[in-house]
């Protein structure tokens, strides 16, 4: 995984000597061994602090609607397909950025790691392939790298970025689309224990909006939860309104959606927020075969309509 | 030193003594995420952890609570507040940061010239027995901000783990009296001379902190910088810092109406949401991230000792290891304590 740091800092150096963009939004390291962090560079000297790794888990795009500046981003899979639905959105014109392309074999979780490790605590992280070198005080601990991944990584099908100007790394295999083992396995069950699974993980939810804050495709410079005249719902923690906003979100995003996990990575009391987003997202996939950010000229099927659109739910409510 | 002894094995059945006689909040494990929850029996409370993701300070500072409800009929009104809390509370196994964090909070809500009524009745019957930490966390700072992890600051009891048994330290009256008739031993010199080994392994395992000192005096310069916009870039004001801040009591005040009636509630707030300053005016003098990231640490590190005379921030690093994008305050306040000072 080192190869591509370097790709990525001579691309980066490249560019802003040619002055061909004015910002490099990438990644350097966190303040902790299991974590890396957003980072803006606009001086040429300064590339060497971008790194690529197994925690480069931000959707950067987030960084990109309404922009004035040439930009230049690193971007996963993930967060290409949100670039893309941006540029269709208007939040951000194509011209204005470039694309530095990364193959990304998933990224981990670290708080999977920190429960297995109970509370010891990690100084340093050496990656080799597939393997993860943790090393604390008085042990060493070799994990495999798949086994920890974010679920959203797990059930990934887009690891290869869609488009780009650059591309960082060799592409790596994909999984097959259009599969929702999750969704099956979920619709299976009863409407009770559907209904139990929702109440509970939303009972935990706090109304941070940390979900919202980080999706890239939430920007909305008034979003639905603040408006007040009218108030379409509450703004306490009451479970039914906070119900509601998980599935209002879900809804403002289907056919949006990109399935980077930035809502999930960002929620800190751990709620399960994508359940509702891969229900509609296999919904769309279904009812018009379309996948978010995979293509510049398909138009999302929600800003238009073709003649032999699905009707069932008119006809056979 | 005033100390009793309690062995591990024990615990369960004084905590479930305590449950006669108070509503008791400990920490508790849910999915992985742990957070402060009211028990009904002693095997619920976990008490080997780090610290929880959400602070305890909603248990005196609720999420949402009902200021009054009102309902009308054709040609009368009226108004009712909840009476106050009856029960006691006890808030066991916190840590002594976010026992500290209260005290601060006290200043807040009983000013000289406004006192909280809903905050101080709940404070008035609230009593702490603190967990001391033998292993604090990595991200933990306590020690930088005035605190420590043995710190009895606001705590009425502090346990601390000495292997077998817990050391039960009385810090105040109220702690003494809870103690009454639970018959708990002395601590003997030995097991004080454990305490203060593992008391001294747990500061010395402790992060490197930052400095303090002076930086209140160079922050109140430092508004105009330009360090604030490259600090705050990253931030997307996703307001999780101050939700699960132990010392952030920002509020607001809404009403929930129906046709005939209704009530007032005071929810959480944050300074982080972008439409916290947002005037009627369509004005908002906060309007991005560097200026509401810049108002929190300010608040924190120069406003908070101007108006209580003592720093916002307990050192819990909670605002650390929750950040989606790893804004971390230690790295912010030594870049700013770096940063020279535009003449």
């Amino acid at each position: 995984m080192t190869d591509p740091t370097n790709k990525i800092r001579e691309v980066a150096r490249k560019l802003l000597q040619k002055k061909e963009v004015e910002l490099i939004i990438g990644f350097e390291p966190g303040t902790s061994p299991l974590q890396a962090t957003p980072c803006f560079i606009r001086d040429k000297e300064e590339v060497d602090r971008l790194i690529w790794g197994s925690f480069c888990s931000n959707n950067l795009a987030t960084y990109l609607p309404k922009r004035q500046e040439k930009v230049a981003i690193v971007a996963k899979g993930c967060d290409v397909r949100a670039i893309v639905e941006l540029i269709k959105e208007k939040q951000i014109p194509r011209e204005q950025i470039i694309i530095i392309g990364i193959p990304c074999q998933g990224m981990v979780d670290r708080r999977q790691i920190e429960a297995e490790l109970e509370g010891k605590e990690i100084l340093k992280v050496e990656e080799q392939g597939d393997k993860l070198i943790l090393k604390g005080n008085n042990f060493t601990r070799v994990i495999n790298r798949n086994e920890y991944l974010y679920p959203c990584c797990q059930a990934c099908t887009h690891r290869n970025p869609p488009i780009y100007d650059i591309l960082t790394g060799d592409l790596v295999e994909e999984k097959a689309t259009g599969q929702y083992p999750d969704v099956i396995q979920f619709k299976a069950q009863s409407p009770e224990e559907r209904w139990k699974y929702i109440s509970d993980e939303v009972s935990k939810c706090i109304r941070c909006y940390a979900c919202r804050n980080a999706c890239p495709l939430c920007y909305c410079q008034e979003c639905f939860v603040d408006n007040t005249h009218p108030q379409w719902i509450g703004k306490t923690i009451n479970n039914s309104d906070t119900f509601i906003f998980h599935l209002m979100r879900a809804f403002h995003l289907a056919g949006r959606c990109v399935e980077c996990g930035a809502c999930e990575r960002a929620c800190p009391m751990g709620v399960d927020i994508r359940k509702l987003n891969r229900k509609l997202t296999s919904d769309v996939k279904e009812l018009f075969g379309y996948e978010a950010g995979t293509s510049l000229d398909k138009v999302a099927p929600l800003a238009t309509f073709r003649p032999d659109d699905p009707e069932e739910f008119m006809l056979n409510p | 030193m005033n100390a009793k002894i309690i062995r591990k094995k024990d615990i369960a059945s004084f905590l479930d003594s305590l449950l006669k006689d108070y509503e008791v909040f400990a920490p508790v494990k849910r999915d992985e995420v742990v957070a402060f929850d009211r028990i009904r029996s002693a095997s619920e409370a976990f008490l080997d952890y780090t610290n929880s993701a959400k602070p305890p300070k909603e248990i005196a500072l609720p999420q949402a609570e009902t200021l009054f409800t009102y309902s009308t009929t054709d040609n009368t009104a009226s108004v009712e507040t909840p009476p106050p809390q009856d029960k006691l509370t006890l808030l066991f196994g916190i840590r002594p940061c976010d026992a500290r964090s209260f005290l601060l909070l006290d200043k807040v809500f009983n000013g000289e010239r406004y006192k909280d009524v809903y905050y101080l009745n709940r404070r008035a019957k609230m009593i702490v027995v603190a967990l001391g930490c033998t292993k604090p966390g990595a991200t933990c700072f306590c020690t930088s901000v005035g605190g420590g992890p043995f710190s009895s600051e606001g705590s009425d009891l502090l346990l601390i783990d000495i292997g077998d048994d817990y050391i039960v330290q009385i810090i105040t009256d109220k702690g003494a009296k809870l103690l009454e008739d639970r018959r708990l031993g002395n601590a003997g010199e030995g097991e004080l001379a454990l305490m203060r080994t593992v008391i001294r392994e747990a500061k010395e395992s402790m992060s490197p902190g930052i400095e303090i000192d002076g930086l209140k005096e160079k922050l109140d310069k430092m508004f105009d910088d330009p360090v604030w916009g490259s600090l705050s870039e990253k931030c997307f004001s996703c307001g999780v810092c101050t939700y699960l801040c132990p010392t952030c009591y920002c509020f607001d005040i809404i009403d929930e109406g129906r046709d005939s009636g209704g009530e007032r509630m005071r929810i959480w707030d944050s300074c982080q949401f972008p439409l916290f300053t947002l005037q009627a005016s369509g004005v908002n003098p906060r309007p991005a991230a560097k200026e509401r990231y810049r108002q929190r640490i300010m608040h924190k590190f120069s406003y908070c000792l101007d108006n209580y005379g003592q720093i916002g921030c307990v050192g819990c690093g909670r605002c650390i290891t929750e950040c989606p994008v790893n804004l971390d305050i230690r790295q912010v306040l030594t870049t700013l304590f770096d940063t020279e000072v535009a003449k």
